[in-house]
């Protein structure tokens, strides 16, 4: 399925009374079955669009045309239910999850052996892969992932990302066209995963620029210095310093 | 153990007392004992518990149920509970004794103007209560839900309801507590038959054997309920918070 964003305005009140404005014009088209990466330092409104998208934001001015019959998100929090096993949240979300589905799911996302616990036993690493798995287990087709490896360790990371790019090919090598909007501070995270990567920036933000990447996923880790070399000519991000000066 | 003793305790004390002040101000557990075994003998002390039983019941009943719909509607409607909200405090802030009178007055010594008394009386308790767990509901899991189109009884289910949970067991503990000691002064002022009722004969009797024989077996009930139903029930409301989550 194709995805087409029109907002003409998108702003939230703050407390002290006025108003701040997150985006003011900004138009995305997202080709059926593309992986995208929305790249762009934090708090400029990648989770806003993420949150336009999914349908949970109403309070802008402009369209969003989405005919995705199944959405798959993963939210920056886990957002499990902590009353239920990890084996019911994902069971509540995708009803229609078959027992081998299940722990084909769970075993994806290396959880085996913790169905059974409630999501307050598992460190955030597992909670978060946990939130992965259910998102893909409701066979969606737009995925929407935010800041999906937000406060894990390095190596922890390192390692779901992996495991997120497999899932993608995997998924993609399917019948089923999966389009997936991932958004990310992290400029490694957008080159290693997504077929384009939309630099974000500004405020209000704006698209900066859009790189397509051809390399298959799995060959990327090589091409990485280059792909950085790339990236750098829309910058701003991945150089911290420019980040926080546009930022602010 | 420490509870055994502790109410051993109660009772050493309490004969004591009985001992010191005279049976006329303080009567001996044994002779309250005897007074209980009496009246539970003919059968006053059974008929009498039951119709207290049952109005308490009753009345929380509805009163929890009254109180959570409109907990929840408050909860959940800014503009109503700024609406509704004085009237509530005027409700919670209105004796109990204020109540009965007008029910009583308004619709006459009978069993639904005592009904309504007990239940208006708890009403507005357990909507404050409700209403708060209805304030403090995750949204975050709300949109969870909603992005993974949850059907609403699913919604309800294995979202709302164990998030409210605590709060409806929390109105119930808070509640039969209040409730039984207005049901007795209900009783006491306008019904025939009742824990209450009887409580009142011994007043005029300065009867405190009486008293106490009809007091104390209520209070172990009320405890028992508390210990084994209402506790429990609270526990088990919030077991995963056990997990830290």
């Amino acid at each position: 399925m194709a995805l087409e964003i029109e907002i003409a305005r998108k702003a939230f009140p703050l407390a002290s009374g006025g108003e701040r404005v997150i985006f003011g014009g900004i138009s995305l088209s997202v080709a059926e079955g593309a992986v995208v990466a929305l790249l762009g330092p934090s708090g400029c409104g990648k989770s806003t669009l993420l949150r336009i998208v999914a349908g949970l934001d109403h309070a802008f001015a402009g369209t969003v045309r989405n005919d995705a019959r199944t959405i798959g998100m993963a939210f920056q929090e886990p957002r499990l239910l902590p009353w239920r096993t990890i084996a019911d949240n994902l069971r509540l979300a995708a009803p229609a999850l078959t027992d081998a589905g299940m722990r084909e799911w769970l075993a994806a996302f290396e959880l085996a052996g913790h169905e059974g616990d409630v999501p307050g036993q598992l460190s955030l690493g597992l909670a978060r892969r946990a939130a992965l798995a259910r998102a893909f287990a409701v066979g969606p087709d737009l995925l929407l992932l935010d800041e999906p490896f937000a406060s894990l360790d390095r190596a922890l990371h390192r390692r779901l990302r992996d495991l997120l790019a497999a899932r993608i090919d995997d998924e993609k090598s399917t019948a089923r066209k999966i389009t997936a909007l991932i958004a990310t501070h992290d400029i490694d995270d957008a080159l290693l995963l997504a077929d384009e990567v939309i630099f974000l920036g500004g405020a209000p933000a704006r698209i900066l620029g859009r790189l397509p990447i051809a390399a298959p996923r799995g060959a990327r880790d090589e091409e990485l210095t280059n792909l950085r070399r790339l990236a750098a000519r829309f910058q701003v991000i991945g150089a911290p310093e420019n980040a926080k000066s546009e930022h602010a | 153990m420490t509870r055994i003793l502790s109410l051993g305790l109660f009772l050493a004390l309490w004969q004591i007392g009985a001992w010191s002040f005279g049976p006329h101000y303080l009567p001996t557990p044994l002779a309250v004992g005897s007074t209980v075994l009496a009246e539970a003998r003919t059968g006053d002390l059974g008929f009498n518990l039951g119709a207290t039983l049952a109005r308490v019941l009753a009345g929380f009943t509805l009163a929890m149920v009254a109180g959570s719909l409109i907990g929840l509607a408050l909860g959940r409607n800014e503009a109503l509970d700024r609406l509704l909200d004085p009237w509530l405090v005027i409700v919670l802030n209105t004796p109990a004794l204020v109540v009965i009178m007008f029910a009583y007055i308004w619709g006459g010594l009978n069993e639904i103007s005592a009904l309504a008394a007990i239940t208006l009386n708890k009403l507005p308790s357990a909507v404050v209560t409700v209403r708060e767990g209805a304030r403090a509901l995750d949204p975050g899991l709300d949109e969870m839900a909603r992005v993974f189109a949850f059907s609403r009884w699913r919604r309800w289910r294995h979202v709302l309801a164990p998030q409210l949970a605590p709060f409806f067991a929390a109105a119930a503990r808070g509640g039969l507590a209040l409730v039984w000691k207005i049901v007795l002064v209900v009783e006491l002022l306008g019904r025939p038959n009742g824990v209450g009722f009887k409580m009142n004969e011994a007043f005029q009797l300065f009867d405190l054997k009486l008293l106490l024989a009809y007091a104390l077996p209520f209070v172990a009930l009320m405890v028992l309920a508390e210990t084994f139903v209402l506790r429990p029930a609270e526990h088990a409301a919030s077991w995963w918070r056990r997990y830290g989550a």
